[in-house]
């Protein structure tokens, strides 16, 4: 499907999504709560298919935390971007999407090592890189008095 | 770069104050030969983390060939080599590693800090929370080699450094000799 029909496919379909395009690719943000059931449907559903994970990136907004999902399918190979915030930022909360595609079960351990998205359901959430004293670097408000020289 | 020409090679050396009038000379000739012997064949322990490992490898190859100098051998282990060739940045998590490596060395050891990561931490100086500001922080260095990545001849040039390092070093104490004072010549 051209970005045209995905637009026209998923307002239809989809409708507590706020789906957005004029970029690469089309754009659609969900509710956090109904994120699974979303994702379920994405990669179930026979025309779109979307059953590849290619990106998996945790953002820090001011407000609060968001995490985009990058999803690409393979046999039609269009692709399309999911977009979760978080309520707040002092408990960033969301659930795991790792039963729908398993390569977010590390990339969401990265999200946890470096922004400190917790992510529910996830059978094995720790850290990946860093251990396990270190804060959450990736944050805007990180700092760090002895490792980290400003400029 | 220090040298350019071939008779600049001698003011290039660090200056050697005799200590006893007449130097010692048996002793003299013995340092000479173990020096010698030791610089030219240093087995490196390559630690090559990150980009300057590539310019380390190129050191090696065919083209600019290290193995000419003596470094013949890159050996795997620690317990095998003498020099440690520090190529790339040393990240905080990597520090022990590093250290334990290079309590491993038998004595003489010697280390060679390639790069601007591993001179001072290089770009990532500031605003960096993940490596390590120069690995001197974690072991003793003798020859720091700037560059980002520094060219297989400029990494060449600092094995030639090191080398003329060790052929300065005193190895035999003359304990004999220490009733005789050292006499300072007057200009």
């Amino acid at each position: 499907m051209t970005n045209e029909e995905l637009y026209n496919y998923l307002v239809q379909n989809f409708p507590g999504a706020e789906v957005a395009q004029g970029k690469q690719y089309v754009e659609m943000t969900v509710a956090p709560e109904k994120l699974v059931e979303t994702a379920k449907k994405l990669k179930e559903t026979e025309s779109l298919s979307f059953d590849y994970l290619f990106c998996l990136t945790g953002v820090d907004y001011p407000e609060n935390m968001g995490v985009i999902y990058h999803i690409e399918s393979t046999s039609f190979r269009h692709a399309v971007v999911m977009k979760v915030k978080t309520a707040n930022r002092t408990e960033p909360v969301l659930d795991t999407v790792m039963d729908v595609w398993q390569t977010a079960k590390y990339h969401e351990r990265e999200v946890y090592d470096l922004l400190g998205v917790t992510f529910n359901n996830h059978n094995d959430l720790r850290r990946l890189f860093l251990e396990d004293g270190w804060g959450f670097p990736l944050r805007k408000d990180y700092v760090d008095e002895v490792r980290i020289i400003e400029r | 770069m220090g040298i350019m020409y071939k008779n600049n090679y001698k003011e290039n050396d660090f200056p050697i104050i005799e200590k006893y009038a007449g130097g010692s000379i048996i002793l003299t000739q013995l340092d000479a030969i173990v020096n010698w012997s030791r610089s030219n064949s240093i087995w490196p322990l390559t630690f090559g983390t990150r980009c300057c490992a590539m310019e380390m490898m190129a050191a090696g190859a065919s083209r600019h060939d290290f193995a000419r100098f003596g470094f013949e051998v890159a050996r795997a282990t620690p317990r095998q080599a003498d020099l440690i060739i520090i190529a790339g940045s040393i990240n905080y998590k990597m520090a022990p590693v590093l250290k334990r490596l290079y309590d491993q060395i038998a004595e003489p050891k010697y280390v060679i800090a390639m790069g601007a990561c591993a001179v001072s931490g290089g770009p990532f100086f500031y605003n960096s929370y993940a490596i390590m500001k120069g690995a001197d922080h974690v072991i003793p260095v003798d020859v720091y080699i700037p560059g980002c990545p520094p060219r297989p001849e400029a990494l060449l040039y600092g094995f030639i450094q090191l080398q003329k390092k060790i052929r300065r070093e005193k190895n035999f104490k003359s304990a004999k000799l220490v009733d005789v004072k050292p006499v300072i010549n007057q200009k």
